[in-house]
């Protein structure tokens, strides 16, 4: 048995090939924690639902092991596991009435009826439905379906809940609204959660840590903010939020800082993330609100010349879109705050950010 | 005074949209037309016509109108009058002539066997009478003529419409004193050929269903390339002529056929087995005949269940039998529900495949119907027993309809 300072799931380099040719999940090693609410995200095809999907016992790893609680899981069948699961699709079962649904994992367990009926109540509680109980799931909305299915998933107390894609079909408001139930759900539970989605906004809403995969491998593992403001590498730093890039050469390294040549239009100060040597290729990243206008002279190492492309209006902010150091698709959010300048398509202005928030990552 | 305004506004704008869509509707009326007119004139009005000649009486009436009416004031407890065997004199003269009186004899052979010969002879008799007593003169010809029974039968037969082909057609008739009975236990036959349809049928649809279920699930299952073989295999049957198909059984089935030929080499049996012309050659070859029938449409309803469903039970803690048989079969229902009440009722209506494999006593209801009306000539008792056919289906499809819900099925 694992002590608690094990890890509550783990992956040791596990692989998986459905065809014997492509690896659709590559030498993943990952451990969930106790309670965790531990997001894969990903573009699709990138492996994480094939991960999710060897977590719950549907497909068996090609290599490695996956345990659980110290014991390997590779070959224990899907509904010995104990862990709940909520489907892309809810995959209610159209036959059965919400109760009964609710019923289901609780009659497959031999549980005593009055037992059930409790634990049934509770659950329609826990999601707010105890008026549907009698309904059948294709007489509710998308969202009561959602709703439904996450009571069904824990309605037998599992310690390990999986979620795919769960909110996938529900529109943006609602969505929103379920992501912040379903946080608190996690939170008043303690129940582990693997969730998985393509939705960055979603991931770094709910999650604890989240699993950022591309190509059948982890990326970067890591909190959400950590991830946002500190991505390791040029593909994180791509697909969660907005991103500008500059393609240059080291000129120097020095400890915590560098110098980027940027070719014909001069050196950028930022900080070496992912660089090997002076002389190799790096992409620079930079969160668009990190960039200032018509900074004071001298405030600022970095400040370049631009001239304003694009002016899209947006109520809290202004994105703007300037030409600077050659590339002529980077965005600069100016907040609707006061003292903010006025600015126009065409007009020559100055930009500067701190080295800090400029990452030398991985050439892109 | 703006209400009246709209209101006004309003009726003229739903004579607006009237006239605006007539053209439409003539439109899609005239598309509809061709079909509802041939489904009218073939299908129809034949079932009207003869659902109607199983009542329809018209031999009697027409070809002794007299004796009809002089009938009307007989109480029916005694031989009748002499106004009635005059009548019958009258009447027979002009079926003589008008070579009437071999339908009479005909239609009262039904009832009376033997009576064919006895009323052609009273026809050439009654040609030559000229005065009466005619009473006489008939219980002077035959005995048959003296009998109540006779005059009974005639009288129930001289109504333009009659139950005697429904009656028969349930071995029942009518019983000298005025009541349904049974016909002697010789003659009962139908409701013995009807059970015996039911019966097959019911087997035909077992054995699909047992067969059918299982192929339909590995061919939902199975990735495309492998099952649209597997399909055509399946459908295969479906483009060969329905003879071909049950000729092929009666080679490979009989006697001296290959199973039968396997069987013996193998040591199962020491003789052949009765494999064809019997009851186990007809529920083969009528299952063989009908498996894309009933699996067709469960393979359909198959093929919109999602596996998550399945995995959904299994991950909630469901072993694989439980969350095949609770959650993956009861979604098959309506495409079980169609596909076995597409065949069942397909095989009520069997006649050339018990024709050829089965033996006497397999031949289903269809056979009798054939029968009546192509060798006997007798419409009236093919039709009776095409009416309580198509009445027995109908009651059985509003059984299934209460047990399992028409607007359930789904036929693909």
């Amino acid at each position: 048995m694992g002590t608690t300072n094990d890890p509550f799931v783990a992956f040791t380099d596990v692989q998986k090939t459905y065809d014997g040719e492509i690896l659709v999940v590559k030498n993943l090693n990952l451990s969930i924690e106790r309670g965790e609410f531990l997001t894969l995200l990903g573009p699709s095809g990138s492996g994480k639902t094939t991960t999710l999907m060897m977590l719950a016992g549907f497909e068996v790893p090609t290599h490695g092991r996956i345990t659980m609680d110290g014991v390997e899981i590779n070959n224990t069948a899907p509904h010995k596991r104990n862990i709940g699961m909520v489907f892309q699709n809810y995959a209610l079962f159209p036959h059965m009435t919400v109760e009964e649904n609710l019923a289901f994992p609780l009659m497959v367990r031999k549980v005593a009826k009055d037992e059930v009926a409790k634990k049934v109540a509770r659950a329609l509680d826990m999601v707010q439905m105890p008026q549907m109980a009698k309904r059948r799931p294709g007489q509710l909305s998308g969202g009561q379906q959602q709703r439904v299915a996450l009571a069904r998933a824990l309605v037998f107390d599992p310690k390990l809940v999986l979620m795919d894609e769960p909110l996938g079909a529900l529109d943006k408001q609602l969505r929103e609204h379920m992501q912040i139930e379903i946080k608190h759900i996690h939170e008043r539970l303690g129940v582990t959660v693997v969730y998985v989605t393509h939705d960055q906004s979603e991931a770094l809403t709910m999650s604890d840590r989240v699993a950022v995969f591309n190509d059948g491998i982890i990326q970067q593992l890591a909190k959400p903010s950590a991830l946002y403001e500190q991505p390791e590498n040029s593909f994180v730093a791509q697909f969660i939020g907005e991103n500008n890039r500059l393609n240059g050469k080291v000129a120097s390294v020095n400890g915590k800082a560098c110098g980027v040549e940027i070719q014909n239009f001069g050196m950028v100060s930022a900080i070496p993330i992912s660089v090997q040597n002076v002389g190799s290729a790096t992409t620079l990243s930079l969160r668009p609100e990190r960039v200032r206008i018509n900074p004071e002279a001298g405030h600022y190492a970095n400040q370049f010349d631009a001239e304003v492309q694009e002016l899209i209006y947006l109520g809290d902010h202004t994105r703007c879109r300037v030409s600077v150091l050659g590339n002529s698709n980077f965005i600069i959010k100016v907040a609707n705050a006061e003292g903010v300048p006025s600015l126009s398509p065409g007009q020559k202005v100055r930009v500067g950010w701190k080295p800090e928030d400029c990452r030398a990552l991985d050439a892109y | 005074m703006s209400v009246t305004t709209y209101s006004e506004d309003r009726s003229t704008l739903k004579a607006r949209l009237r006239r605006a869509e007539r053209m439409q509707r003539l439109r899609a009326l005239g598309l509809v037309l061709p079909l509802f007119l041939f489904i009218l004139v073939v299908f129809v009005t034949p079932i009207a016509i003869l659902l109607t000649r199983a009542v329809d009486n018209p031999e009697i009436a027409d070809n002794l109108p007299l004796t009809t009416t002089a009938l009307k004031d007989w109480d029916g407890k005694d031989l009748p009058g002499e106004a009635v065997y005059a009548a019958f004199a009258e009447d027979l003269k002009a079926a003589q002539k008008s070579k009437a009186t071999g339908l009479l004899g005909k239609r009262l052979n039904y009832e009376l066997p033997g009576t064919r010969s006895k009323m052609l002879q009273a026809g050439r008799t009654a040609e030559k009478m000229t005065a009466g007593p005619f009473k006489d003169a008939f219980l002077k010809l035959d005995p048959l003529w003296g009998k109540l029974e006779t005059w009974q039968v005639i009288e129930r037969a001289s109504h333009r419409t009659t139950s005697f082909y429904l009656l028969k057609a349930l071995d029942r008739q009518w019983s000298p004193t005025g009541g349904i009975e049974q016909v002697a236990p010789d003659q009962r036959l139908f409701v013995d050929v009807f059970v015996r349809t039911l019966g097959i049928s019911v087997g035909v649809t077992l054995a699909t269903l047992i067969l059918g279920f299982p192929l339909a699930y590995v061919l939902a299952t199975l990735p495309p390339r492998h099952s649209n073989l597997m399909m055509i295999l399946v459908l295969l049957p479906f483009w060969t002529s329905l003879l071909v198909r049950t000729t092929a059984w009666v080679v490979v089935l009989q006697t001296e056929g290959p199973v039968n030929d396997l069987l013996l080499w193998l040591g199962v049996t020491n003789e052949p087995l009765p494999l064809i012309f019997s009851r186990f050659g007809t529920i083969v070859a009528m299952t063989h005949i009908q498996l894309p029938f009933t699996l067709l449409p469960i393979y359909s309803v198959m093929k919109t269940i999602s596996p998550n469903y399945v995995r959904a039970a299994r991950s909630l803690g469901a072993g694989p039998f439980s969350a095949f048989w609770q959650i993956y079969f009861p979604q098959t229902m309506p495409g079980i529900a169609a596909g076995c009440l597409l065949t069942f009722i397909l095989c009520l209506g069997y006649y050339i495949t018990p024709a050829l494999v089965g033996g006497p006593t397999d031949q289903m209801i269809s056979y009798f119907v054939a029968l009546y009306t192509n060798r006997e000539l007798n419409w009236g008792q093919a039709s009776a027993l095409g009416a309580i056919l198509l009445a027995a289906t109908l009651i059985l499809y509003a059984v299934y309809n209460k047990l399992v819900g028409i607007d359930k099925m789904k036929l693909g």
